[in-house]
């Protein structure tokens, strides 16, 4: 693989980052998200009911909230705490809130490999304060 | 426009703009009309501005004729330049600089003497003659001499010491006295007269008041109101005399005081008279202009039997009058209010703006200017007619009188005195008469939760006011959403999240943005749709899933949802329902669930999980107690707390640890978490109470175990209690419980106790604890089908009300009653506790931690001894002293 990745908040590397390895594809329950580390960095990984996967940055930028227990559907992800919502494909806010970086999430060989995008990126993506609406 | 002149106008074809222009009149500069005004007062120089806005400045040659020798001030403020609260050149609206600067011929200190309302000319006291077109007598009033001996010197002048209060040169002449003199007499003790006692007690001064009604301001207060005004106004140190008169003033040189009725003398260096004010009509009634209380006239302020130039396509020449000079519809208005609109309706007919115009009379509110005694009164003060209806509050401890007077469901008369803040709200009912809330009380207070609160806080709350305190979104968050272009409730809610937080500010929310759109508001379709994400009403959704066979929430979006586009916010909901629908048959996909009903615990700000096992009706063993215990120190949870469903919460526990918890605790899930049935709070009953009339505690137990974990379109909290004594407050639960006596029960619906409070409705009385099993199953069941997704019984039960409720639970009117029996019967069968979850786990990872690495945001522990905190060990120093974690105890 070699798609270049841009990430939440138009953060781009030059790069692809190197894959990381978080485990088989079956550790991951479709229609949920699981939160998992990739070179020290919190990321949840969400399964699409369609095969697809999709990661973004694990902590709301919020109150801190667990991005990967929020509810999913085929376009956002709902922060469990107080119901931010951000879009999977872009880690974009929809309620107001900074962006959330957004990662590339690929199965190979039945393995779900991460590659982090905007590796240097503040933790919880640039500060951009939108206010998209839903 | 005389008539042999219009023949000719159809053969004047070469001009044919001059039949369009109004024809010049005699004298004018250019052409213009010559307006004369006589009175440079508020009313005066009112219409002059109004005049000059319209343009008049282009059609009229302006003459002012002021009796004073000033520019134009505020009259109103003359009370607050007595007090000292405010200076002359803060009062003052137009310097005579203003006048000349619009071509305004301002003649100052000139008194006009007489009108010749045939030769259109007044006479002014130098002799000279000014002719005009348009004249407007705007010479307001005086105050009023009372009958009193010794009041004027022979040559007619008013004895020195005495004083009106109605000019700049009164209310200097009354700042010079009260610097050389003690003591006051207030002539009067209307609104005027209250200022000025406040204004000369503010120098020091001692007042005394004469007011020779029963009661103070009586023409605005009723005798109630007026009693507890009096007590304010002599908390001022302000002596009040009512029901008497002044009859005399003493004092040959100057005055030395005042006579009463009774004969008393009461001493003073100086008397104000404020007994009311003589509109200055003479001159209107030596020109032969009809003035009978003041000077008459017409919609138009036109003055009768003036020689007005009648209609013919000319502009209305003639006489006018407005302000304090003027009789209308047979009132005198002494207010500035009036005036105003007087003034815009006169330039309207002067200019030609709007020829048509009218003025139909004022609504006046007043509003006492005495710093500390806040009086606002507009219309009746008292019921006039039959049928009047009449509401007080009187607090004359507090000095707070208040009354409203409703006519018709319409506000005709309102007094506030002492706590004004209503005025906003009653003023604008009054000015608009506006539909008035069933409960007249909430005119005058905001009574808990009812509309009342919110048909006040939309308008006059302050744009930095919070609205939603949940999500701290104030009322100029949602005007900028308005503006922004949302238009919806729904809208505006989704773009600020007021509203969605408790929910109890919704109704205000929405009276914001109502207010805010201005009659552009739009109602989104999908506020009746049960789920966001699914155009369907709640009935119309079920009756597809049925229909349809609809057993997941994907076959659900799928088959309902346009474009079959899953929604995450409306899975939870769908959840919910197809549980209740379906029961065994459910195709259960946990991405669907919240994360709360994915591990069965409560979420915590900092990701970890509340645990609270099941304690029925809040009773407990040493044993279970023990074994809390023990796990709380094994997982050194964080706090351990005492709920208020009566119940234990260990807090601060990982996902992970869950299932291993749950398994040391060997407890059945006490759902502290879900949308569901959560406990029965009971009281002792009557095992040891020596009030109980019913054992509440074991039928508390007997409800939470036959419907522990129901599912529900929103929390449903349960009490019952022994005796209507109430201590575990069954009347503000969803459905509450109360034994009466006799092996009888009262069975509640509807209560709350949180972010909104609302006492429960009686659903029935039942003989036996398992007829109250049943009914509240019944209840339950035919909330779980009929209520909206999170809509709290305390909504449900009042959107179909209890008599309804009755109808189909009780008298099966609907003959629903054996279905919704046996689908509760089902549903409590397919009961199976969901911490066993936890020796299998439903899906991979579904107690793997979702905050691997950062424990965010991080809750401060209580430090160990300390209140709340973990006890080191049994030896630790006492409670009371916190003790840091790792400090020698």
């Amino acid at each position: 693989m070699s798609a270049t990745t841009s990430g939440g908040g138009g953060v781009v590397t030059a790069e692809p980052a190197a894959g990381v390895d978080v485990g088989p594809l079956e550790d991951f329950a479709v229609g949920e998200g699981r939160a998992v580390v990739v070179d020290g960095r919190q990321v949840a990984v969400f399964r699409h009911r369609d095969g697809r996967l999709s990661a973004l940055d694990a902590v709301c930028p919020h109150a801190g909230g667990p991005i990967a227990d929020g509810q999913m559907d085929d376009r956002v992800v709902v922060c469990p705490l107080h119901l931010n919502v951000f879009e999977l494909s872009t880690g974009r806010s929809c309620s107001g809130q900074r962006d959330l970086a957004r990662h590339e999430a690929v199965v190979e060989d039945g393995r779900v490999v991460v590659r982090l995008a905007g590796r240097w990126a503040a933790p919880g993506g640039p500060g951009t304060r939108r206010a998209t609406r839903l | 426009m005389a008539a042999p002149v219009d023949t000719s106008a159809s053969q004047r074809t070469a001009e044919p703009a001059a039949a369009e222009v109004p024809a010049p009149r005699r004298g004018g500069t250019s052409g213009r009309r010559r307006l004369v005004v006589v009175g440079n007062g508020m009313a005066g120089a009112r219409t002059l501005e109004e005049l000059l806005e319209r343009g008049g400045g282009e059609l009229f040659d302006i003459t002012v004729f002021g009796d004073e020798p000033y520019g134009n001030y505020n009259r109103i403020m003359l009370s607050h330049v007595l007090a000292g609260e405010d200076d002359e050149s803060g009062i003052l609206l137009n310097p005579r600089e203003w006048y000349s600067e619009n071509g305004i011929d301002l003649r100052c200190g000139v008194r006009v003497t007489s009108v010749d309302v045939h030769a259109k000319e007044v006479v002014d006291a130098s002799g000279a003659v000014t002719p005009y077109d348009v004249l407007l007598l705007a010479t307001g009033s005086s105050p009023r001499i009372p009958p009193m001996d010794g009041v004027r010197r022979e040559d007619g002048s008013l004895l020195p010491g005495v004083t009106g209060f109605r000019g700049l040169d009164d209310t200097r002449a009354m700042l010079a006295d009260a610097k050389a003199h003690q003591r006051a007499v207030v002539v009067g003790g209307g609104l005027l007269g209250l200022e000025a006692a406040y204004g000369l007690r503010a120098h020091g001064l001692d007042v005394t008041v004469v007011h020779s009604a029963a009661h103070l301001m009586n023409q605005q207060l009723d005798a109630a109101g007026g009693a507890v005004l009096r007590g304010s106004i002599e908390d001022l140190g302000v002596t009040v005399h009512t029901g008497t008169r002044t009859t005399a003033v003493t004092g040959a040189e100057r005055a030395t005081g005042v006579v009463l009725t009774d004969g008393t003398h009461v001493e003073a260096d100086m008397v104000v008279l404020t007994a009311g004010i003589t509109p200055n009509s003479e001159l209107a009634l030596h020109a032969g202009l009809t003035v009978e209380r003041a000077i008459v006239v017409d919609d138009q302020m036109r003055c009768v039997d003036s020689g007005v130039a009648e209609g013919g396509g000319g502009a209305p020449d003639g006489v006018y009058a407005v302000g304090e000079c003027v009789q209308h519809r047979g009132v005198v208005y002494g207010l500035v209010a009036p005036l105003w609109e007087q003034a815009s309706v006169l330039a309207d007919v002067l200019t030609g703006a709007d020829p048509t115009a009218e003025y139909h009379g004022s609504r006046t509110c007043t509003k006492l200017k005495v710093a500390g005694v806040d009086v606002t009164s507009m219309g009746l003060s008292e019921p006039e007619r039959a049928g009047d209806e009449l509401v007080v509050f009187s607090d004359s401890a507090r000095g707070v009188y208040q009354s409203v007077v409703v006519r018709e469901d319409r506000l005709v008369g309102a007094t506030l005195l002492g706590d004004v803040r209503k005025t906003p709200v009653l003023q604008q009912a009054f000015d608009r008469q506006l539909p008035l809330p069933a409960e007249r009380l909430r005119l005058l207070f905001d009574l808990g939760d009812g509309d009342g609160d919110e048909a006040k806080g939309a308008a006059d709350l302050p744009d930095d006011s919070q609205v939603c305190n949940c999500n701290g979104v104030t009322k100029g968050d949602i005007v900028s959403a308005v503006e922004g272009g949302c238009t919806s409730v729904k809208g505006v809610m989704d773009a600020t999240r007021a509203g969605k937080g408790c929910g109890s500010c919704k109704s205000l929310v929405g009276q914001v943005v109502e207010l805010a759109a201005d009659g552009a508001l739009t109602e989104d379709p999908s506020v009746h749709w049960y789920v966001p994400g699914v155009p369907l009403r709640k009935d119309e959704l079920v009756a597809q899933i049925r229909e349809r066979r609809l057993l997941s929430v994907s076959a659900v979006f799928e088959a309902l949802a346009p474009g079959g586009e899953h929604d995450a916010k409306s899975t939870m909901g769908l959840t919910s329902l197809l549980r209740t629908l379906w029961a065994d048959d459910f195709v259960d996909e946990r991405g669907g669930r919240f994360i709360n009903d994915r591990v069965h615990a409560n979420i915590q700000r900092d990701g970890t999980f509340s645990v609270v096992p099941q304690m029925k009706g809040g009773v407990t063993t040493p044993a279970q107690l023990r074994t809390i215990a023990d796990v709380a120190e094994k997982y050194d949870v964080g706090m351990v707390k005492v709920t208020g469903g009566q119940r234990i919460a260990l807090l601060g526990i990982t996902k992970e640890d869950l299932p291993e918890v749950w398994k040391d605790l060997g407890m059945p899930s006490g759902y502290a978490y879900g949308k569901s049935t959560r406990t029965v709070k009971t009281c002792v009953g009557t095992d040891f109470c020596r009030f109980g009339l019913g054992d509440s505690t074991q039928l508390g137990i007997d409800l939470e175990t036959r419907f522990q974990g129901l599912e529900t379109p929103a929390k449903l909290k349960l009490g019952v209690v022994g005796c209507p004594r109430n201590c575990a407050e069954a009347y503000v639960k969803d459905i509450g419980v109360v034994a009466v006596g006799s092996g009888r029960w009262e069975v509640y619906v509807g209560g709350a106790a949180g972010a909104s409070v609302r006492k429960a409705d009686l659903l029935a009385t039942v003989s036996s604890p398992e007829e109250v099993l049943t009914l509240v199953g019944r209840f339950i069941q035919f909330y779980r089908v009929w209520g909206n997704w999170l809509e709290r019984t305390y909504d449900f039960v009042p959107r179909l009300g209890i008599e309804r409720l009755q109808k189909v639970l009780l008298e099966d009117s609907d003959g629903l009653v054996a279905q919704l029996d046996a689908e509760m019967e089902e549903a409590v069968a397919a009961y199976r506790d969901p911490w066993a979850e936890g020796e299998e786990p439903r899906t991979p990872g579904q107690f793997r931690t979702a905050l691997p690495l950062l424990p965010l945001p991080l809750v401060p522990s209580r430090p160990m001894g300390a209140p709340g905190g973990m006890q080191a060990d049994a030896h630790s120093s006492s409670a009371a002293t916190p003790v840091a974690a790792g400090a020698p105890a």
